[in-house]
């Protein structure tokens, strides 16, 4: 038993919580200096291949997963377990005591302690918990022989503020590994007007089944007019057995939630091919078409001819597209459309609304986490653990009628685990309002 | 008048606060007291009106957001959220000598926004990853934390000080407030600090979950806002159950406040990641 007992205070111990905490900042700065998750040709051409070596065997470039920093996790881990296990059961019995149960001379003992000689008469009308009731602390009293004694406290919960706090680092973690077992993190590049049902995980690149389908209908970036980027934004549709079950917009900060997976706006790739919507005058449906750069495509129905034959570009962004239309045997109409800018174009007699956009693909983040909730759970006790262990403090204050020698006294004396002078002040008030009392 | 006129007005103010508050410690006239305190405060409105308009402006523009979003605006809020901590800490202990510590590190974060060439000073509209709620959370929980986190640095000086003139009780040394008071005020000061910092983490999580869909990605600038939230958690149980106080305490209050400027600042320039926002 003696070895068990040995790890036991250590794992108990402030001093291990201390080395652990230490050991995690040094080593946590690593990764913040060498660049993470790069392939290995990366770190051989920036550190020579004896270095990136060294690097591969200590798991450097994935670091914040590797097997020695887990440990060190798993240690911090076992330590606030243990320290708990060893330090709440104090502290519970604190909170919670029957403080009626201190015997009077040990009141009268405690720092700063003050009584008052009574009158027989004074003695038999008196009520100490009516007084600290009347000074703002509500009281119980109780009667143990001949002393009546009475007892009030404030703040007795702070006692558990700390606990409250280790705990919930327990429960960030316990967030973070439900997060890590159950959830899933992947991408999907999804070209306009292309459907998908799989993404595909970001560590393995394996495809991983949604269950529904999503299509992407358009994607659009907008600039502010000093050519800063505005708003990415796709709209997508979810599809469930064939049926369009929701339509919605996703934007950076803005996901769609659909079971349990949030899709969030990422990245976006630009083609050199096209989207074109068109729509006759009169008529309830339109078309959309992709559009090879340079290529001519046929409406078949509405006998319709059409193609891009010339684009502007800004970088690899397309500003403006030039249009050749045919209506039926008319002759053909070309025109420059500004990109993304929907307008009416007259071909054959008929009025047709275009629409020519460059055609991008949104790249979507997609997550699947059970554990955030969790995560979040622990955030909020551990700002309420806080909040607990730093401003609110333990004050208790005794106030006892008691026999000493023949005579009767009135012991008055407080506690407080932290903040002393603040209880100070308190009991001076106190003291005031029983002299006030016993003046009568 | 335009709030850079306001937020320049503000750098000299500062100066002036701080050379009041020096005065007070140098020339032992309490009469300038009051005058230092009411300066700063009406330097601190200014500040705020400054802010203000700076956001009114950016409404004005078109582009509509809150003045917190570059180096040179987290500066600014830097240096106000000091003035008004400090403000409150000689409010509630009645010490007045911490203003010549603390109100220069306003004016310094002041006269860097200003007339630093590296950061620039324009409106400009923010990028989508910034457009969020939570922006205005995380900045300012963060920043009331940094400042917390300079007052205990500013008080680690006072207590160094004091603690190695030969005499603390004559000279200039005496004029600063006992040891066991600062010693008292940078533990409180730290706390304060600390669960901001943890407020700031957490926003910052919760935000770059609504946008990434991850709430922690070892990314440097969060990697070391845990070592910083590490640092003060070592310091705070060093203090409470192995009983280091005074000196040890002072040096590691100004040992935090390094670790929190590379936090805020080193790591924007030093190191790359996701948080380059803060850098232009």
């Amino acid at each position: 038993m003696k070895p068990f007992q040995q790890l036991w205070d250590i794992l108990a111990s402030v001093k291990l919580a201390i080395f652990t905490l230490f050991a995690l900042s040094i080593t946590a700065i690593i990764g913040t200096v060498i660049p993470q998750g790069e392939q290995a040709s990366f770190y051989a051409d920036k550190y020579g291949p004896k270095m990136a070596q060294f690097f591969q065997i200590l798991d450097i470039p994935e670091m914040y997963g590797s097997w020695w920093f887990l440990a060190l996790l798993t240690l911090l881990v076992a330590n606030l377990v243990v320290c708990s296990i060893e330090r709440f059961p104090t502290a519970w019995r604190l909170a919670t005591s029957d403080n009626l149960a201190l015997p009077a001379e040990r009141v009268a003992k405690l720092s700063g302690s003050r009584n008052w000689p009574l009158t027989p008469q004074q003695a038999e009308n008196i009520d100490p918990a009516a007084i600290l009731a009347g000074s703002g602390w509500p009281a119980e009293s109780r009667r143990e022989g001949g002393e009546l004694r009475a007892f009030s406290q404030r703040g007795r919960w702070s006692r558990l503020g700390v606990y409250i706090v280790h705990t919930s680092i327990l429960v960030i973690f316990v967030g973070a590994a439900v997060g890590d077992i159950w959830g899933v993190k992947g991408s999907v590049m999804l070209p306009e007007q292309v459907t998908a049902d799989k993404i595909f995980a970001s560590k393995t690149r394996e495809p991983i089944d949604l269950g529904f389908s999503l299509r992407c209908d358009s994607f659009v970036v907008e600039f502010y007019d000093n050519g800063m980027p505005k708003t990415y934004r796709s709209r997508v549709t979810i599809i469930e057995e064939g049926k369009e079950v929701l339509t919605s917009d996703i934007e950076v900060n803005r996901p769609l939630i659909y079971r349990g997976f949030t899709f969030y706006q990422s990245s976006y790739r630009g083609y050199q091919d096209f989207i074109l919507l068109i729509q006759g005058e009169g008529d309830s449906t339109g078309g959309v078409f992709t559009l090879p750069f340079q290529k001519q495509e046929l409406w078949q129905e509405k006998g319709l001819q059409f193609g891009v034959v010339n684009a502007e570009a800004v970088g690899q962004r397309v500003v403006r597209a030039k249009l050749w239309f045919k209506a039926g045997e008319a002759p053909a109409v070309i025109e420059w459309f500004d990109d993304n800018q929907p307008r009416l174009l007259e071909a054959g007699g008929k009025q047709y609304r275009i629409n020519v956009k460059q055609m991008y693909a949104t790249g979507l983040q997609v997550a699947k986490d059970p554990g955030v909730w969790i995560v979040y759970l622990g955030c909020g006790l551990m700002l309420i653990g806080l909040a607990m262990a730093f401003f609110m403090a333990h004050h208790r204050v005794w106030l006892y009628r008691s026999e000493e020698g023949g005579k009767t006294l009135l012991v008055l004396a407080g506690n407080s685990n932290k903040n002393r002078p603040a209880l100070a002040k308190k009991l001076t008030s106190l003291e005031e309002a029983i002299d006030k009392t016993l003046r009568g | 008048m335009d709030s850079s006129q306001l937020l320049g007005i503000t750098t000299f103010t500062y100066l002036l606060s701080a050379l009041l508050y020096v005065a007070i410690l140098v020339f032992q006239n309490p009469g300038l007291g009051r005058v230092a305190t009411a300066f700063t405060v009406i330097a601190w409105l200014v500040q705020t009106v400054g802010i203000g308009l700076r956001w009114l402006e950016s409404y004005q523009m078109g582009i509509g957001r809150a003045p917190l979003t570059n180096m040179y605006e987290s500066v600014v809020f830097f240096a106000w959220a000091i003035v008004i901590f400090y403000l409150a800490v000689e409010w509630k202990f009645k010490v007045k000598s911490i203003g010549a510590f603390a109100l220069p590190l306003a004016f310094f974060a002041m006269a860097y926004a200003s007339f630093s060439t590296e950061i620039s000073k324009g409106i400009t509209p923010l990028i989508p990853a910034l457009q969020s709620n939570w922006l205005i959370a995380h900045v300012v929980t963060c920043f009331i934390g940094y400042a917390a986190f300079a007052i205990a640095a500013a008080l680690g000086c006072m207590y160094l000080l004091k603690n190695a003139a030969d005499n603390g009780n004559s000279g200039l040394a005496g004029r600063l407030p006992e040891l066991a008071l600062l010693d008292d005020i940078i533990h409180k000061t730290m706390i304060f600090g600390f669960i901001w910092l943890s407020a700031g983490i957490i926003t910052g999580a919760i935000w770059a979950n609504s946008a990434w869909g991850t709430y922690w990605s070892w990314d440097p600038k969060e990697t070391w806002s845990l070592i910083t939230w590490f640092f003060y958690a070592i310091t705070l149980h060093a203090r409470y159950t192995r009983g280091w106080s005074g000196p040890r305490i002072a040096i590691l209050s100004i040992c935090g406040l390094a670790v929190v400027l590379f936090t805020y600042y080193g790591v924007n320039f030093l190191l790359s990641g996701l948080h380059s926002y803060g850098s232009s």
